[in-house]
């Protein structure tokens, strides 16, 4: 980022706008290297609002989940729900930050063959942040 | 008569409740009006209404449910108390115990000689789709409902995080079930007072009448695996593992403690109150325990000068069973990873060696949000004077505690209570 281009706003709004650009964002507090993800505007470790954006790696880890099969209404109207369950989840990231996000790649009627710990990649064209099970070869 | 770290001691005299459950004919309104009036006859020497300085009402969502805000003074002047002050204390689940809260510190600093506090939550008007969304905006909406998540499903993920710590299985949580709802099932002011058993042989009979063939479940735990007669909410919660919606209102009397016997001989004392909060779920470095919880828990004892070790019995915030064996481990009655086994070894029942959710919990009960952090020490009250009736632990309940949570623990409150005679 060059002087002249300002920061965006360290906002919901702004971490939507880069995932529609295909990037996962955090924020990084510059007064202790601290991490955020999701983005935050103030640090709370040590209380600066002196941050800047760091890009986050595409690789994840699954730290927790669940199939839902009742849904909101937000997933109803997309076809989800008792006939077609579908799992959200916290991953983590290689760097230790955790985030909630949709899950996709895993047989939703197998739950117990899906592990925590498990290994994940962003899909990088979704407008929500998802993640999918990495399958090995 | 022990000292409380508290400027000046509180005292409850009366408790109350409405029935909970579904009721088409009644809104938040007209359930305040009987748990007041439940409140006002447990109260054994009278007490005239005209003393209550401040009211203090939990409620989370009357705005959503029924189309409802600013609700405070709307129940206030149900029960004839304008014009004294009335405020809504909203904190998601944890809406009650706040509201409790506030009239502690009303009694405690010396600002009021007598608080009202109150929940109530009226939830059956929507259908379950509109619940769900309600109940989702006491999360992160940016960064977690985004991902799809409901309540049961953050309840879910914090089991799948717990089973792969601790391996834990989902028969586990099952035991849970069974254990509050037997002891709902003595609870008169229950929504879902019955035994899992009698539910599943009342399905039978059902399916019998009808002349449709009979189940063939030969236990409740066959019954409790069907995916027809317990189906999956969000894996691996099924919905015996989740509290209903439910319509019910709640309300305690405080007063200071040097004046408590002249309304009731045998007044119950709050010693210790403890609150903190959170960030959302995702961002906790371990998802198999509520740091806010641990945090209350704590102020909580010191503040009563007791450990967990002391407490009797503990009404805790069981929304689903995972919820039930995390809150045991964090109020520190159980070792972390050790929680889950309780319901199964009995330890939890009602004549175990620590019984939790004597009224049945949030699970048979009911869980009317706002209600439920109020109506937790209405059961505490009850078992503490021995009038708790057919659900009455056995021996003396000289300290109880109440656990009440909001959202994934982004709220969590704890009280100490104490019958000092
Ligand atoms: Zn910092």
């Amino acid at each position: 980022m060059t002087p002249d281009q300002p920061s965006r706003p360290f906002t919901a709004a702004s971490f939507n706008q880069y995932l529609a650009e295909g990037k996962l964002m955090a924020s990084r507090c510059e007064g202790c290297g601290a991490v955020h993800l999701p983005p935050r505007a103030i640090c709370p470790a040590c209380h600066s609002a002196n941050l800047q954006w760091q890009e986050e790696s595409d690789s994840a880890t699954l730290a927790a989940f669940t199939v839902i099969y009742v849904a909101p209404s937000a997933q109803i109207a997309l076809g989800y729900g008792r006939e077609k369950p579908y799992l959200s989840g916290i991953v983590q990231t290689p760097g230790g930050q955790k985030i909630s996000a949709r899950i996709e790649g895993f047989d939703p009627l197998q739950p117990e063959s899906i592990h925590v710990g498990a290994p994940l990649q962003r899909v990088s064209d979704s407008p929500a942040l998802t993640y999918r099970a990495v399958t090995e070869a | 008569m022990p000292t409380t770290s508290l400027p000046r001691g509180v005292a409850i005299i009366g408790a109350g409740m409405s029935k909970f459950g579904a009721f088409p004919e009644k809104n938040s309104r007209d359930l305040f009006v009987e748990a007041y009036k439940d409140l006002l006859a447990s109260v054994e020497k009278g007490f005239d209404p005209r003393q209550i300085e401040s009211f203090y009402l939990g409620n989370f969502s009357s705005d959503l449910f029924e189309h409802q805000a600013h609700m405070a003074p709307l129940l206030a002047d149900a029960v004839g108390l304008t014009p004294i002050p009335a405020a809504r204390v909203e904190n998601a689940c944890a809406s009650g115990a706040t509201a409790l809260r506030q009239g502690v510190m009303a009694i405690a600093s010396g600002m009021a000689d007598a608080v009202l506090v109150g929940g109530a939550e009226k939830m059956t008007n929507l259908p379950t789709a509109d619940v769900t969304d309600t109940l989702a905006a006491a999360a992160d909406m940016a960064f977690e409902i985004s991902a799809g998540f409901t309540f049961p499903g953050f309840y879910a993920a914090i089991a799948t995080a717990y089973m792969a710590k601790y391996g834990m299985k989902p028969e586990h949580l099952m035991n849970v079930a069974l254990k509050n709802h037997e002891n709902g099932a003595l609870n008169p002011n229950a929504q879902f007072g019955v035994t899992i058993q009698k539910w599943m042989e009342g399905r039978v009979a059902a399916a019998l009448k009808k002349g449709k063939p009979a189940p063939t479940w030969q236990t409740v735990m066959d019954f409790l695996h069907d995916d027809s007669a317990n189906p999956m909410v969000a894996w691996p919660l099924r919905l015996f593992d989740c509290s209903p919606i439910t319509d019910g209102a709640s309300a305690l009397l405080l007063v200071p403690a040097d004046r408590a016997k002249d309304y009731t001989d045998t007044p119950i004392y709050i010693t210790g109150s403890g609150q903190a909060s959170d960030s959302a779920l995702h961002d906790r470095a371990d998802l198999t325990a509520l740091p806010a919880a641990q945090r209350a828990a704590a102020q909580a004892y010191q503040m009563a000068g007791v450990t967990a070790r002391d407490i009797r019995i503990a009404e805790v915030h069981d929304c689903f069973t995972i919820a039930e064996v995390v809150a045991t481990e964090d109020l520190g009655f159980f070792a972390p990873g050790e929680g889950y086994r309780a319901a199964e070894d009995g330890v939890t029942a009602r004549d175990g060696a620590k019984p939790i959710n004597t009224s049945g919990g949030l699970k048979s009960k009911g869980h009317p949000v706002g209600a439920s952090g109020v109506a937790q020490a209405v059961e505490v009250f009850k078992q503490m004077r021995g009038q708790a009736g057919a659900r009455q632990v056995s021996g003396d309940v000289p300290l109880a505690l109440t656990h009440n949570v909001g959202a994934t623990g982004s709220t969590c409150l704890v009280h100490i209570y104490e019958r000092k005679d």
